[in-house]
């Protein structure tokens, strides 16, 4: 008999019962609650009279409506305000840990369950949000549900679900420099498109994975839902079990060496067999952009802007032509000829201490270009606190860059912080849908070096043609 | 969830691929903690423009969404599903659908049929002839059916969703008759409880 993957270790291990012809329960072992898809849960358990089954292993964070302006900055929009003290109230009603604005664990909900060590190997971890692939970077398997499923998860700690097919996607060899963890998963979209992934729990293997950080490994994970994928995974090895000594949410002293001991068990066995596999060269890959209105639409930094001429698919072409209308770009344009109004260094994909350090390390000593608007928006108060002990703040504010306060902020503009029609955005987030930043917004994804090369020439550029 | 057996009804054609669960409400309208009232948020950024298809008076009360590929991808937001069925939607036709919008829809008795592209375009040539044509699909029998042309066609769901769907089941009422299956998991389970890690105020007890 082969050998398990490891999205089938998972899987076993969380079957609470399998009745013949219905779908598998599963346990959850976290569940992430934030306040924009719990509301309504919540009041589902009230009117049917049930209750949290296990508060103990929920836990929730306000991000997607927080203001990024000082705290001490009242909330101006009552619909956020009265979003975010519903969340305090159904947590506090239902005995549930929450980290509110301003709480010194407060973030985004995909940044602070691995910074707090509450993401573990082996786990299940569901949330009301697409981007909960990210924690599958730590092995374990992590999906989005939607709000019907958040209440099912209150009341019940267990998912009926069907099992998904398996897919390694292997990346061989060593990328070139400048091209980061983000240009990794963007080549992997290009290549799958948006729907490829449909139906598959993705396993990221190979050397160009193993050689990635924690932080680049969730990068990575992060984006399988942009090419339909369920879920993404990366094994457990000893970047991670180092990433993971030390955190709030794990076993101190001796007992985190058995805890890590069984993490290690959280791999495919060699002669595990996946449904599909698909190989890609690092050492092929270069920067690159989004150019339209869906993250596949993606090509080189260094490319031009495609032409609905260049595929044979009339469906596709009217795709390209309506992106292009969006977008306003002409085929044929270089990419790095296009001037931006607004750069966000921010979101669940991107707004992390490496992520960070690489967009400082890029703007120290240059300016960012006059009439160009840019932030950057740390993924939560630990990363903020860290980054300003740094005195990365200070790189960021002395080249001109606005320094907020921790959330999703333009990621998708739930805030105040959004694009007004027609601006055109470097944005190191996850999703470059029409209106996705701000009614109107152009949305161009890319990683934080570009974007922060891209502040400083006022067009998409390379790190580079900044540090020259 | 009310049971649902058939949906018969006009259709309108939506022509579009990649219809993201941001194009089906856009963020804007997530703050609000009611489930009701998304409807008038459907599509909203193209409802402006008065010859975006569902501004057309031939399709004005119609129950069916003829969409493109990839419909309801993106974010996993389930008030997509509560705009549409808000406006009157009840059920989606397309050649392939978001894998946790399909999921939300099944949840809410909203129906979604996967079709060919070829099926799809089809359809959207019938009904843009007669856009009074009714369609029919049948959740028991797994078919779609323009009854004046005699044009038919079987589709596929898997068995749970559709007894869900013809049941009207609430699956949260279904997993909490397995509590005792739950609770001996629970006996073998390592989660750790996050008790241990946080005090009363959420600060963290380590680190
Ligand atoms: S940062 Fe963006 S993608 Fe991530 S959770 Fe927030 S809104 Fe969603």
């Amino acid at each position: 008999m082969a050998g398990k993957t490891l999205y089938e270790k998972l899987w076993d291990s969380h079957v609470v019962v399998a009745p013949d012809g219905e779908p598998t329960l599963i346990y959850i072992d976290l569940h992430l609650v934030h306040e924009v898809t719990s509301p309504q849960a919540f009041d589902g358990l009230r009117l049917n009279d049930r209750r949290v089954r296990r508060p103990d292993l929920t836990l929730a964070t306000a991000d997607h409506n927080v203001p990024t302006d000082p705290l001490s900055t009242p909330i101006s929009d009552p619909i956020s305000r009265r979003q975010l003290e519903a969340l305090d109230e159904n947590c506090k009603e239902f005995g549930i840990t929450v980290f509110p604005r301003g709480h010194e664990n407060q973030g985004i909900v995909h940044v602070i369950g691995p910074e707090l060590g509450v993401t573990q190997p082996g786990m299940t971890i569901v949330c009301g949000d697409s981007h909960t692939s990210t924690h599958g970077a730590l092995g374990s398997l992590a999906f989005g549900i939607g709000t019907s499923e958040v209440e099912h998860v209150l009341a019940t700690q267990t998912l009926p679900q069907q099992k998904a097919s398996t897919m390694s996607v292997l990346v061989e060899g060593t990328p070139p420099p400048n091209v980061s963890a983000k240009d990794l998963v963007l080549a992997i979209i290009g290549r799958l498109g948006t729907g490829g992934g449909a139906g598959y729990v993705i396993e990221y293997r190979g050397e160009a994975i193993r050689s990635l950080s924690m932080e680049g490994r969730m990068t990575v994970c992060n984006m399988s839902i942009e090419a339909g994928a369920r879920a993404g995974l990366v094994a457990v090895d000893e970047t991670t079990i180092d990433y993971l000594r030390g955190r709030a949410g794990v076993p101190q002293g001796d007992e985190f060496d058995d805890a890590a001991e069984r993490w290690r068990s959280f791999v495919s066995d060699d002669d595990a067999v996946f449904d599909l596999e698909i190989t890609l060269n690092a050492a092929e890959l270069v920067p690159f952009i989004t150019w339209g209105t869906n993250p596949a639409q993606v090509v080189a930094l260094d490319g031009v802007v495609p032409s609905p001429e260049d595929t044979k698919d009339a469906d596709e072409k009217n795709s390209v032509q309506r992106a292009l209308d969006y977008m306003d770009l002409k085929p044929g344009t270089p990419l790095r000829s296009i001037p931006v109004d607004v750069v966000f260094i921010g979101s669940c994909t991107n707004s992390r201490i490496e992520d960070l350090r690489a967009a400082a390390s890029v703007v120290v000593g240059s300016h960012v270009r006059p009439g160009v608007r840019a932030l950057v928006v740390p993924g939560s108060r630990r990363v903020k606190n860290q980054a300003e002990l740094e005195g990365l703040d200070r790189v960021f504010l002395d080249a001109g860059f606005e320094w907020r306060e921790p959330g999703c902020s333009m990621c998708l503009g739930m805030n105040p912080d959004i694009l007004t029609p027609g601006q055109r955005c470097a944005s190191t987030s996850n999703r470059n849908f029409e209106g996705r930043q701000g009614r109107g917004g152009r949305t161009h994804l890319v990683s934080p070096v570009v974007a922060a090369a891209t502040a400083i020439m006022g067009r998409f550029a390379s790190p580079d043609e900044v540090r020259v | 969830m009310k049971p649902v057996h058939v949906v018969e009804g006009r259709a309108v054609p939506l022509e579009r691929s990649d219809v993201d669960t941001d194009q089906i409400i856009p963020s804007d309208w997530l703050k609000r903690v009611e489930r009701t009232g998304f409807g008038r948020g459907l599509f909203s950024e193209w409802r402006d423009d008065t010859t975006f298809v569902l501004n057309q008076s031939q399709y004005v009360g119609a129950t069916i969404l003829l969409a493109g590929p990839r419909f309801g991808t993106g974010s996993s937001r389930e008030h997509a599903v509560w705009a549409l069925m808000d406006y009157g939607f009840e059920a989606i036709i397309a050649p392939s659908f978001g894998d946790i919008f399909r999921n939300n829809s099944s949840k809410q008795g909203l129906v979604t049929v996967q079709l060919s592209s070829n099926d799809v375009e089809e359809l959207n040539q019938m009904v843009k002839d007669d856009p009074s044509r009714l369609l029919v699909v049948d959740v028991e029998r797994l078919s779609v059916e323009v009854p004046d042309t005699g044009w038919h066609r079987a589709f596929v769901l898997d068995p749970m969703t559709r007894e869900r769907l013809l049941e009207g089941w609430d699956d949260i009422a279904i997993s909490l008759r397995r509590a005792d299956a739950i609770t001996s998991y629970e006996a073998t389970s390592v989660a750790p409880s996050l008790g241990d890690v946080f005090d009363d105020e959420g600060r963290t007890r380590y680190a």
